[in-house]
């Protein structure tokens, strides 16, 4: 991992990594769109709506990722001072609230026709609503702390303490037994039945890759705008 | 309401989100890169 605490190294695998992030991101992403909307059957329960299960699914994986992302890059700095991981943290944060949004908002839409209501103070729901608003606050205070030249220690300490809430929003279905339906996919296997399955590993890894390219995108952007106050500090002191 | 009203707008929201999200990381870095550029030719 030091190895690419180099900057420029680093720009040297980001450049031809973003693009082939996402060409696959965006073909893996199609094949199980197309899949889930055109190729399997209804619920026998749930009907139409289960096709949700194919964006809602990777959106909180990928909301419930990006922090468990920026706890390891806090973890990163706090520890061993890579330059790069305070960079990463910011790079990871708009996406990683992003997809909690989104989550959110499909499970909000998911929810209408199968509950019958759009919200409920819900366990998983809750932690999930929980989850953004620590995202927006690590936005701000590590945009606050960039911008006084500082090395992002807060923001750092913030998303350590902050990953307590993975946790709580992973196992809020067995702790509170409510609206939100139990696990249904684990490492053992899964409840969901194989023809409705097939598409769900595809839209994960194409939203995981988007995800990933986005993020090296933003990682890019952050090391330039490094770059120019550098070269202005410089010409003004000269 | 048609369940189909529902899929659709959950896959409307997740193309916005989705989209906007890779547009404005792209455009970030196209600035950025030109900006630090354009400071490095600059005499």
């Amino acid at each position: 991992m030091h190895g690419y605490a180099n900057p420029a190294r680093f720009l040297k695998l980001a450049r031809p990594a973003t693009a082939w992030l996402l060409g696959i991101g965006a073909l893996l992403l199609l094949a199980g769109i197309y899949g889930g909307l055109a190729v399997t059957p209804p619920d026998y329960l749930q009907g139409e709506t289960v096709r949700i299960l194919y964006i809602h699914v990777p959106a909180a994986w990928l909301g419930m990722a990006g922090w468990a992302s920026i706890a390891a890059a806090s973890i990163s700095q706090l520890v061993w001072r890579h330059p790069l991981a305070a960079v990463a943290g910011r790079a990871v944060a708009p996406a990683g609230a992003t997809f909690a949004a989104l989550c959110l908002a499909t499970g909000s839409i998911w929810g209408r026709p199968t509950w019958g209501t759009w919200w409920e103070w819900d366990g998983r729901l809750t932690s999930m609503l929980i989850l953004l608003f620590l995202y927006l606050g690590y936005i701000a205070l590590a945009s606050a702390e960039r911008e006084r030249g500082g090395e992002g220690r807060m923001a750092a300490l913030f998303g350590l303490v902050g990953a307590v809430n993975l946790p709580i929003i992973h196992y809020s279905v067995l702790w509170w037994r409510t609206l939100h339906q139990g696990q249904s996919i684990s490492i053992t296997g899964s409840t969901i039945a194989p023809e409705l399955l097939w598409p769900l590993p595809l839209t994960m890894v194409g939203f995981t890759a988007i995800f990933a390219a986005a993020v090296l995108m933003l990682m890019r952007a952050d090391l330039a705008r490094t770059k120019l106050e550098a070269r202005l500090r410089r010409s003004v002191a000269e | 309401m048609n369940q189909w009203t529902f899929v659709t707008a959950a896959y409307g929201l997740a193309a916005i989100a989705t989209l906007g999200l890779v547009a404005w990381a792209y455009l970030s870095m196209r600035k950025a890169e030109a900006d630090a550029e354009a400071v490095k030719r600059r005499p």
